[in-house]
């Protein structure tokens, strides 16, 4: 039984932490306040190999494991967690390659990832359909020598700026998950529209619109796996994205405790420092027993993806429980920043208005619920 | 081309510092070390030369203890080529941790053409050993440099000294260098360099291998001690007319006489 | 009794007050100055006053300029022709870069940066900060002789009730030997504000000032002690100063070693900015305003009167 890190890990992380301090954390609130896109600091990231993280070894990537990703998305999330979310979509996107792809394809779609800066974009969500990922619509029809795609998908990360999408669409609605298949389609298509900026509570630096597929054509050989096994190839990936997802949760409540930590023991109240006060003493201890909890489901999640168990259930305690007690750590963290807490001139209700969002993407709390029970019932 | 460039690990600067209970020196086993801020100038200015003079060596040097070897593995991921580190104890005088740069120098085999250092370590921020070792290797030397210009074998450099002005020197290799803040802006270690660190070759020698015994203490440390706390403030009453003039001059000459900060 | 030799700069042809300071304390030992260079009888004078008992001018070619190498070749073929038990310095831009290299012409320890020392027996003992002053250590020199010791100006103060030297004044030809690293041109700073972050001194205006154009008033106080103005978020935000000025957890993290605030009340956003400043001055109207909690020295009254007078007590300090 080992829970330190290696020598090497506390390295990686140190440089990702440096990152977020340097790069990250002076300008993540201009970003959020003009919802821009922070496309040079992404490219800078990528610059140090801090992004694409999935990629294994033999396509040009760094080889890492899924511990090493959930360290530095954790790292770099305590930056940003909506930096973090452009960031990590790149690997959410080729995670699908990774683990469903020949080895062609892999080189085809990874290894230009890893020699100039790209970016990624994962369709899957709908207008219609959310947590119903089965029931997509989006339709992919055989077009002879390629396929053709039509449909339309929702709250697309990175799809402004995307070189490549992985799109799920299905050969027949009444097919149900049977039917749905993964494709990567070059960003530069004929028939891609895009969809304008959303306009978002919290993440707003992070580019996210309507994608729409008008009879986009996609080489045969862009389809991963065989027709029909998208759904497995979705299920895969939400195996190791959710361990990832919940560390950009991780990351952020980290952030809100530390700067919790700090102001209560500046702020002086009845003539003592807050952290004197029993009330205060309580939520950051709260903070701290929610954290490590979190990072040690985080950790474990990932672990046994290295070593190829399966994770399922771990993985959806991991990103339940870490992205709801990001919600809680940074409400609080407002809440002991009182006044101040809720004016834009302090860092912590920008933390609360990104943490909301962890508990709905990538599987909202209830269908990580849902997903628990079934594997602790069956 | 040879460089060497010399760091210091230190501790954090967001660290507590906390004397030991005899006062002999202060707790080092809570603290994180960092590789000294001032030597990343240091390293880089070594590869931005190395970029240019894709021939050239650089080789990082550093006195001090065994139980966390931070700064040099930054070096190397930030692009060093390799290492050497002195086995020492945390608390050597500028004295000895120059003799023991040079020991380590000389015993590497490679003539050095250029030595680059931090202008100060930030942990008995005493600003000798650059000089020290200048003198020791007989080789002219430059601190508190700001600016770096290497054409053939002189560089052209600006030294700051008080009120901002800058000194430029013109200085022939073999030389040493002193960097300072401003000097360039540091890379970060990439995660490929942190890999291929690893692999990077570190050669480890202990004092007595390049000839440092206690003999070579010139300074020595006793009575460590936290600063005495910040008193209350001073509040003077200058609301009457009357007393401002002789309010503002008594606190003026607070400044200076008390306070030492004009 | 110590034989001790204390090195002087000059400024604009005066010695450095950090020598005054260094010869008052150094009272009841045989103390010398070495200067590189002339010097005025006037000025042997104030060295006389301060208990100099000879003061060596060294004078040679290739020393009209500081060079590290030059400098050291000079003061180490003098102090070799006599024997001194240890040498002084301030720890100037200057000393800081020569004495290290001329202690280690005698194979020497230097104690660098010493705040304060005593002499008892003739022998040096010192308090010097380390780890940015968040420490304070007792230091002592040991090995070949003379000892080095580099004194921080402003550290000691001066002394009163001074015993006054001999103060005979000898020229000595001094050789600067082989020069390698020499100063090609000096070039003055580009501008005499420096940036905030890097500022030694700032005097930062609040809401009270109600106008830009009352920001004058601290702009020619800021003048006189060579500080850079800056300004509380709440005069940026009433459009008085321009946010590259602003102090606080939105703008600039300052730590400038004084930091006079005038008219701020001190909210906790300003405070988060400037708290790390080694010395905070405030001056507001309201006795009760937060910025007084912070400050080493709080003056209650208003700050269009108060500040000009500053102004001018301040040059009278600096004999501006």
């Amino acid at each position: 039984m080992e829970f330190g890190l290696t020598q090497e890990q506390i390295e990686i992380k140190e440089l990702a932490l440096k990152f977020s301090r340097n790069e990250i954390i002076p300008v993540a609130a201009q970003f959020d306040e003009e919802g821009k896109f922070p496309k040079d600091i992404f490219k800078k990231a990528w610059e140090l190999g801090l992004i694409n993280t999935c990629i294994p070894a033999e396509y040009g990537g760094a080889g890492f494991s899924a511990l090493d990703s959930v360290i530095i998305s954790e790292a770099l999330s305590y930056g940003c967690m909506g930096f973090n979310t452009s960031f990590m979509a790149n690997d959410l996107a080729l995670l699908p390659i990774v683990l469903g792809g020949n080895d062609e394809q892999k080189k085809k779609f990874l290894t230009p990832f890893t020699t100039e800066f790209r970016v990624a974009s994962f369709c899957l969500t709908e207008p219609g359909n959310g947590s119903d990922a089965a029931g997509i619509k989006t339709s992919v029809k055989d077009g002879g020598d390629h396929w053709i795609i039509n449909g339309e998908k929702m709250w697309i990360t990175n799809a402004g700026y995307a070189d490549l999408f992985v799109v799920y669409a299905t050969l027949d609605p009444a097919l149900k998950h049977k039917g749905i298949c993964a494709l990567v389609v070059d960003g530069k298509t004929e028939g891609i529209v895009l969809g304008k900026k959303e306009d978002k509570m919290g993440h707003r630096s992070s580019d996210t619109r309507g994608v729409r597929f008008n009879n986009v054509k996609v080489p045969k050989e862009n389809m991963l796996g065989n027709p029909g096994d998208g759904w497995s190839i979705a299920m895969n990936t939400l195996d190791h994205s959710r361990p990832l997802v919940a560390s950009s949760a991780l990351g952020g409540a980290q952030r809100a405790m530390d700067l919790s930590i700090q102001y209560s023991k500046e702020r002086i109240q009845f003539g003592v420092p807050l952290a004197k006060h029993q009330a205060i003493q309580f939520m950051i201890a709260e903070m701290g027993m929610k954290i490590e909890a979190s990072r040690l489901l985080i950790h474990k999640a990932a672990w046994l993806c290295d070593q190829g168990i399966r994770n399922t259930e771990i993985a959806s305690y991991a990103k339940a429980f870490a992205s709801d007690s990001c919600m809680q750590i940074t409400t609080d963290a407002v809440q002991i920043y009182g006044g101040y807490g809720y004016s834009k001139e302090y860092p912590v209700e920008k933390l609360m208005r990104d943490a909301k969002l962890i508990q709905i993407y990538e599987g909202t709390s209830q269908i990580q619920r849902l997903v628990m029970a079934r594997e602790l019932l069956k | 081309m040879n460089i060497f460039v010399c760091v210091k690990q230190v501790p954090d600067t967001e660290t507590k510092i906390t004397p030991t209970a005899d006062g002999s020196f202060i707790e080092t086993n809570s603290i994180k070390w960092i590789m000294n801020p001032y030597d990343e100038f240091a390293v880089e200015q070594a590869l931005l030369v190395k970029a240019s003079n894709p021939a050239a060596n650089v080789t990082v040097v550093r006195v001090g203890s065994v139980k966390d070897t931070e700064a040099l593995r930054t070096a190397m991921a930030m692009g060093a080529d390799d290492a050497i580190l002195v086995e020492a104890q945390d608390n050597l005088d500028s004295y000895s941790i120059a003799k023991a740069l040079k020991g380590a120098i000389e015993k590497s085999g490679k003539k050095p053409d250029m030595i680059l250092t931090g202008k100060q370590a930030i942990d008995d921020d005493a600003l000798q050993v650059p000089q020290v070792l200048a003198q020791m290797l007989d080789l002219p030397s430059v601190s508190v440099i700001v600016g770096f210009e290497l054409s053939g074998s002189t560089v052209k450099v600006k030294r700051e000294i008080e009120g901002g002005a800058l000194e430029v020197y013109a200085v022939n290799t073999p030389c040493l260098l002193a960097a300072n803040k401003g000097l360039n802006t540091p890379r970060y270690a990439s995660l490929p360099g942190i890999m291929k660190a690893k692999k990077k070759p570190l050669a480890q020698y202990s004092l007595s291998d390049v000839g440092v015994t206690d003999a070579d203490r010139r300074v020595k440390y006793s009575g460590f001690r936290l600063p005495p706390e910040k008193p209350a403030g001073k509040k003077f009453d200058a609301t009457d007319a009357a007393k401002q003039k002789e309010v503002v001059a008594q606190v003026v000459g607070l400044l200076r006489t008390e306070a030492k900060v004009i | 009794m110590a034989n001790v030799l204390v090195f002087t700069e000059l400024h604009d042809g005066k010695v450095k007050p950090v020598t005054l300071e260094i010869l008052g304390k150094l009272a009841g030992q045989t103390t010398d100055v070495a200067v590189i260079g002339d010097l005025s009888s006037e000025e042997v004078a104030v060295l006389a006053k301060h208990g100099a008992a000879n003061v060596h001018k060294l004078k040679g070619s290739n020393l009209d300029k500081y060079s590290p190498e030059g400098y050291a070749n000079a003061l180490a073929n003098f102090i070799k022709s006599k024997s001194y038990d240890y040498v002084f310095g301030g720890a100037t831009s200057m000393g800081k870069d020569l004495l290290p290299r001329l202690a280690t012409q005698f194979d020497a320890g230097l104690a660098s940066d010493v705040v304060n020392f005593t002499m008892d027996g003739g022998v040096f003992a010192g308090t010097r900060p380390l780890f940015a002053g968040k420490c304070l250590a007792k230091v002592e020199l040991t090995g070949p002789k003379p000892h080095f010791v580099s004194i921080r100006p402003n550290a000691l103060g001066m002394t009163e009730g001074l015993t006054a030297g001999a103060g005979a004044a000898h020229d000595v030809a001094a050789d600067a030997g082989n020069i390698r690293a020499a100063i090609a041109e000096i070039v003055k700073a580009a501008s005499s504000k420096v940036d905030l972050t890097e500022a030694n001194i700032i005097v930062s205006g609040g809401r009270a000032m109600k106008s830009a154009e009352n920001f004058k008033i601290l702009e020619e106080l800021a003048d006189t002690i060579g500080a850079t103005v800056g300004a509380s978020r709440a005069a940026v935000d009433s459009g008085f100063a321009p946010h590259a000025m602003q102090v606080g957890q939105t703008g600039k993290t300052v730590a400038p070693s004084l930091y006079i605030a005038c008219g701020i009340s001190g909210a906790i956003q300003h405070l988060a900015g400037m708290r790390t400043s080694k010395v905070i001055v405030a001056i507001n109207t309201d006795p009760d305003a937060p910025i007084f909690t912070k400050a080493d020295y709080g003056i209650v009254g208003d700050l269009f009167t108060i500040v000009p007078i500053m102004k001018e007590e301040f040059k009278k300090l600096l004999g501006k």
